[in-house]
């Protein structure tokens, strides 16, 4: 089973941007699709040496609602800040201390990070514990890390670790 | 009625695609700099995005769907090279506006990389609390003033 199917969520997720790439949805392609989606998964095995266990699809979905919601006010608070008077923004830097441990969870956090409001993450510590995040305009760093940690770590914690 | 929709979102795209360039020019460093095209421009790319996506399924006889491709893919790449740009920016210990971040697993690197120059490019960050307009005419000419430390390098 793992051997002939080692990541269950890449095949259907690769099989989806074959079709969209051809736009179509014909028998052939959908079959097609699900080869290649079977193949590359198989040949590409030693870039993924984790495996990937989606725990709770529904957090999952939610978080990316609460994440297209915020992508959209971010544009407009950094419209808004870039239109204003940029000498009198107070950019920042936040050391983020993070629980998360697996890889994937903590590339997608600092994904989210950067789509978000005013914040943009920049380095991660050698040791995989802080998350070195950049604020455009930010004075209350404390306040920003609980809103980060709530908003996007704890789901993203639910879904791709045990809790 | 749906051409007015579809206009209003090229507009709109256009718009903040336009607003996240003007952030390259009018922002200080390079690090508030990767704001404006990580941010404004995802909503205006996507609003572009839409809009293509509907006039083509509405016009032909199919739906167009590549877009969304389009738009996962920007989503993904955005971020990613932004992070390596200002991972490479604080490697390289450019200019920066915000307080440089203490970090002494780096620090040592960098003393065996080059000869440690001392971490004075800080600017005085005002004490105030609230951006408030009352309070602009206090700090508008603070990042500019001429006893600010030259920093290490620039760009």
């Amino acid at each position: 089973m793992t051997r002939l199917l080692p990541h269950p969520i890449l095949t259907p997720a690769l099989t989806g941007v074959w079709l969209l790439l051809n736009n179509t949805i014909e028998p052939g392609h959908i079959v097609l699709g699900l080869f290649l989606g079977w193949m590359i998964p198989i040949l590409t095995i030693r870039f993924w040496p984790e495996t990937v266990r989606i725990r709770r699809p529904f957090v999952l979905l939610r978080f990316m609602g609460v994440l297209l919601f915020d992508i959209i006010v971010a544009n407009f608070v950094v419209a808004r800040l870039i239109l204003g008077n940029p000498n009198r923004l107070q950019p920042t830097f936040v050391q983020l201390p993070l629980d998360l441990t697996s890889d994937l969870a903590i590339g997608l956090l600092a994904n989210s990070i950067t789509l978000t409001p005013g914040t943009l993450s920049a380095k991660l510590s050698e040791d995989r514990k802080f998350l070195l995040v950049h604020a455009l305009n930010e004075t209350d760093t404390k306040a920003m890390v609980a809103t980060i940690k709530a908003r996007y770590e704890r789901p993203l914690k639910e879904v791709f670790e045990a809790c | 009625m749906l051409e007015y929709f579809l206009s209003f979102l090229i507009l709109t795209g256009a718009i903040f695609t336009l607003i996240g360039s003007l952030g390259l020019i009018r922002l200080k460093d390079l690090y508030t700099r990767l704001h404006g095209p990580t941010k404004a421009t995802t909503l205006g790319v996507g609003s572009l995005l839409i809009a293509s996506a509907i006039f083509f399924s509405t016009r032909d006889a199919g739906i167009s769907l590549h877009e969304i491709l389009i738009t996962l893919f920007l989503f993904i790449t955005a971020p990613v090279s932004a992070h390596m740009l200002a991972k490479a920016a604080l490697h390289l210990n450019l200019k920066s506006l915000a307080k440089m971040p203490e970090d002494p697993v780096e620090e040592e690197q960098m003393q065996a990389v080059e000869e440690k120059t001392p971490m004075q490019n800080h600017i005085e960050t005002p004490k105030t609390e609230n951006p408030e307009p009352e309070t602009k005419p206090e700090f508008t000419t603070q990042p500019t003033s001429p006893n600010t430390p030259t920093p290490n390098k620039t760009l």
